[in-house]
């Protein structure tokens, strides 16, 4: 047993077959983590009492000839955005250094009654923003292909852990390309799946209206497999979905040939070569396969950096004002309650999270609502309309992910305006709210992973699994 | 009491003067858990004990909203003539404050649950409507402790029980002229949600809390004045002090060559007088923005009709009914629909006896006197509406007398039996038989020879005294009407 190349149904049945069981990949996962962790610092902790007790009841079940269920046995990093019950979870911020959440969120109990082992949360950006990792408080994660680089971000963590192998499949949240982009630069697969597919309860709020959690994989049926398991209403969350879910490992076998996919002539116009040759040879291999590629145009896509950092800004503004002395253990003293708000938010928050705190309550504030605000909201309907405009043309949309590969560390944390833009492409699906992923294509001369982008409609991720299985399997670039 | 500056104005200068009052009223629903949870909204749990991830506002914690909160609120919407909105939205009002754990309050703003409602008040005798101009929905945070522990010089401690209750704040036009007019509205508010159970409006447990915006103008000018709101009127007699008070001091400040400042000022109850909390310039901007974590509350047309089924009859109605149905006077009415369950109460009696008049006399007099004597209140009644209707029916049908009825009632009340197993028991049945009744008169007669002369002589008033003997000889069982028509009879 290789633990850094398993695959989902190589657990399963080595499991079945006791050639391990859980405990002994448990164990071995955990320690496997922990001797790679200084590479690329992609954990920030590790829950190896609480992973054991699960592997241990996966054990009892198979003994008792119970089925081990659709994870039964995987061991999972899960971004440190998502709460555990009696795990640390820190968000990448000193605020929330020392805060052991009393809860699961619903995603993580879903995960562990199918089976899944939670091995280790995952370092990411503070409270998920930004495109680097870099803004964690607790040190960058080093991308496992190319230390020397940014794993992407918000969740860099999960997408090296997955890529290192130290974990089978891990959870990520994205909330403008944060799965998406870290899985191009690591050479993973991540889903962000339509916006209310995966319960919110219990992922810490950046952006409450863009905020999903969705899977990262070494390949698309474990993706599909683990989306499986976490999609479905969730009573706790108000805005989770009641649509059913589909099997979507099953019906990814279903052939791809007819399918129509666009190729949105905005995200083609200023792409570098290198990556826009990528993308282009991964949509020729499509069309090998017998989809039918179409030119289309989502005309508002320029307005769409601009409309998610007001958007997102806001929301965050509000989500973070909790954090502010009064609990969750950190606090900077001062003379007056005011003082004691200041210090304790100017000492913990990092300058991105300060920086989008100030955006956002710049745009809510009174005589600006209308003009940021409130049209960022009807620029959003419209990029919502552009793609349910084309998908009434096409089945799905393909399109790069990031202008570019992995970027190197401190290239771009001066510059946070070409930080936003690294996000360019993925901004839009979120703001639509429509399922998207990021699926190998390929990689530089310089050895650099670039993910191609998939989008279908909303609550299309079956079709979406189908194409990505399709392209994967026919794509000499995936080991 | 305070070192104060203000002056009042003479009576003939406040006469001069129109004041203009809108309140805005914050009501605690009387639901049995939170607003967005499953917490309990019990009072005086233990600090910090009726809490979960999500009244907390722990980080990834999500808001549901709860059913029975929007059925409460659609009641009192109802309750006040309020338009209902199919679609309204929740909205986040941002602010810092060491009890509101979420750094904002979930309330409503552009859209909120119902608006365009008004609300009848009498004064003087003079009917006036008050328009409301919506009704909204939010919830309450927790409380900050500033005293009472031994490092309270130093610290202030929050409990969070309160947090996530649900509230619904009803905010009026400007519509009240006077600080009677105020009262009269807020009494009338009070009665109307007591009256569709939707709030205890318990005052002293802060479930009833008022701030009032105040202006006073000339009279005929075409405009209001410059407003302030005053903040903390958590009880009706402070309401009044802090109207009068305010009126005052604006009139005051005009009359002496200044002017109001838009501001929201503070009752202290201590002293009587509003003092400056916070300018207009300081004034806070709640960023206010649509709530992501919650969808439209869309109520449609079949939620609405079944909540409007379960409405009970509002006062009004019931007053114009009992008016129409009962034939009793209009302060009766009043009286009787003073609260629901005495209502209902009088309701049940009046329908289930022949003289519904007599029926109101009996709860508005022995009934109530002898409640309150108790210290009961109508629900606890021993007597039950259906019993007293009995007794009605048994004094209107002559086989009691209203002096033996007097007697039973008082029995019933202490016993809770029914008239006729008092009556049965003991043996009080009213003497309607003439051979019994004639033997008595006769006896009367012939013991009081001197008033007989007398009646005979043409003083007829002496007739109740014979009256009283012959009820007093049969042990006030005898039918004063037979006795009456038995004794002219034979004195003729």
């Amino acid at each position: 047993m290789n633990i850094a190349t398993l695959t989902i149904d190589q657990v399963r049945e080595g499991l079945k077959k006791r050639a391990f069981s859980a405990v002994e990949l448990t164990r071995e996962a955990l320690e496997f983590a922990q001797a790679e962790n200084p590479k690329t610092n992609a954990y920030l902790h590790f829950s190896s009492e609480r992973a054991l007790e699960a592997a241990a009841r996966v054990d009892e079940g198979i003994a008792r000839g119970e089925d081990i269920g659709p994870l039964g046995g995987v061991p999972i990093a899960v971004k440190d955005v998502i709460v555990t019950k009696g795990v640390r979870t820190t968000c990448g911020s000193k605020l929330l250094a020392e805060y052991v959440p009393p809860y699961d969120a619903t995603a993580v109990i879903r995960l562990e009654e199918a089976g899944g082992i939670l091995i280790g949360k995952t370092n990411c950006d503070e409270f998920a923003m930004g495109s680097s990792n870099e803004s964690s408080a607790f040190g960058p994660v080093r991308n496992p292909v190319a230390p020397d680089r940014v794993p992407g971000g918000s969740s860099g963590g999960s997408a090296a852990a997955v890529a290192q192998g130290t974990a089978v499949v891990a959870l990520g949240s994205d909330t403008g390309g944060s799965i998406r982009q870290p899985a191009s630069f690591c050479g993973v697969v991540g889903v962000t799946p339509t916006y209310g597919r995966v319960s919110r309860y219990g992922l810490t709020a950046f952006a409450s209206s863009l905020d999903h959690v969705g899977p990262f994989a070494r390949n698309v049926k474990d993706a599909a497999a683990l989306l499986r398991v976490l999609a479905g209403r969730d009573p706790l969350d108000s805005t989770s979905a009641f649509a059913p879910v589909p099997d979507y490992p099953v019906d990814m076998d279903g052939g791809v040939e007819g399918m129509k996919i666009g190729l949105p002539r905005e995200y083609f116009k200023d792409l570098p070569s290198e990556t826009g040759d990528l993308i282009l040879r991964g949509v020729e291999t499509l069309k090998q396969l017998g989809c039918e590629v179409r030119d289309i145009s989502l005309p508002h896509t320029a307005y769409a950096v601009g409309c998610y950092y007001i958007i997102c800004t806001a929301e965050a503004s509000s989500n973070l004002a909790r954090y502010d002395g009064v609990r969750y253990t950190v606090r900077t003293p001062g003379d007056t309650l005011i003082d004691m708000y200041r210090n304790t938010r100017g000492a913990g928050f990092g300058l991105e999270c300060k920086r989008r705190i100030m955006l956002g309550t710049y745009v809510l504030s009174a005589g600006y609502y209308d003009a940021y605000y409130l049209k960022a909201q009807k620029v959003r309907t419209l990029i919502t309309r552009d793609f349910a405009d084309a998908f009434e043309r096409v089945d799905a949309i393909a399109a790069p992910v990031s202008p570019s590969p992995a970027f190197r560390l401190g290239e771009k944390t001066d510059d946070p305006m070409e930080m936003y833009l690294s996000d360019i492409y993925t901004l839009t699906g979120s703001l639509a709210g429509i399922p998207c992923m990021s699926v190998p294509c390929g990689k530089t001369v310089e050895g650099l992973p670039v993910g191609m982008q998939l989008m279908t409609r909303h609550f299309g991720e079956a079709d979406m699994f189908r194409l990505a299985g399709a392209y994967e399997k026919a794509s000499s670039f995936f080991a | 009491m305070s070192s104060s500056t203000l002056v009042l104005p003479p009576p003939e200068v406040v006469a001069k003067y129109e004041p203009v009052i809108g309140l805005e009223v914050h009501v605690q629903l009387a639901t049995q858990t939170k607003i967005f949870c499953g917490c309990p909204t019990s009072f005086g749990a233990p600090p910090n004990t009726n809490v979960c991830p999500v009244c907390l506002g722990l980080p990834g914690a999500l808001p549901v909203l709860s059913r029975q909160s929007v059925e409460m609120a659609i009641r009192a919407a109802l309750a006040l003539n309020c338009q209902v909105r199919p679609v309204s939205r929740f909205a986040r009002k941002n602010y810092f404050y060491p009890d509101l754990p979420k750094g904002y309050q979930i309330s409503q703003y552009d859209q909120p649950v119902a608006e365009n409602g008004s609300v009848e008040i009498v004064v003087d005798g003079n009917a006036k409507r008050i328009g409301i101009t919506r009704v909204h929905m939010e919830d309450d945070a927790g409380k900050s402790i500033h005293e009472g522990f031994r490092d309270s010089d130093r610290y202030t401690y929050v409990d969070l029980n309160r947090c996530g209750t649900p509230l619904i704040e009803i905010v009026s036009e400007p519509d009240m002229r006077s600080s009677e007019e105020a009262h009269a509205f807020l009494t009338e508010l009070k009665h109307l949600l007591q009256w569709v159970e939707v709030s205890t409006c318990d005052m002293e447990k802060g479930h009833l809390r008022c701030d009032a915006n105040v202006s006073v103008r000339r009279h005929g000018a075409p405009q209001f004045g410059t407003k302030a709101e005053v903040k903390n009127l958590n009880s009706f007699r402070f309401l009044k002090m802090a109207l009068d008070y305010e009126i005052a001091r604006q009139i005051a400040l005009i009359e002496s060559g200044g002017s109001v400042e838009q501001e929201t000022r503070l009752f202290n109850p201590d002293t009587g007088e509003t003092a400056g909390m916070r300018s207009k310039e300081h004034a806070h901007d709640y960023r206010y923005f649509p709530e992501p974590d919650l969808a439209p509350l869309r109520i449609s047309q079949d939620w609405l009709s079944r909540v409007e089924s379960e409405m009970p009859e509002l006062p009004n109605r019931r007053r114009e009914r009992f008016l129409a149905e009962y034939g009793i006077r209009e302060y009766d009415v009043q009286v009787l629909t003073s609260t629901r369950a005495l209502s209902d109460y009088y309701e049940e009696a009046a329908s289930k006896s022949r003289d519904p008049k007599a029926a109101g006399n009996w709860v508005m007099g022995d009934l109530m006197g002898a409640l309150k004597s108790e210290g009961k209140e109508i629900s606890e009644s021993p007597v039950s509406a259906a019993n007293l209707a009995e007794l009605v029916d048994l004094i209107a049908s002559g086989e009691i007398s209203g002096r033996l009825a007097k007697e039973i009632f008082q029995k019933m009340f202490a016993t809770g039996e029914s008239a006729r197993a008092i009556i049965d028991r003991e043996g009080l049945r009213q003497v309607s038989d003439t051979g019994v009744l004639d033997r008595m008169v006769d006896e009367v007669i012939a013991n009081h020879p001197k008033q007989v002369d007398q009646y005979k002589g043409g003083k007829t008033t002496v007739l109740g005294f014979l009256i009283g003997q012959v009820m007093k000889a049969s042990k006030g069982q005898a039918n004063p009407g037979a006795v009456n028509e038995l004794l002219r009879k034979k004195l003729s």
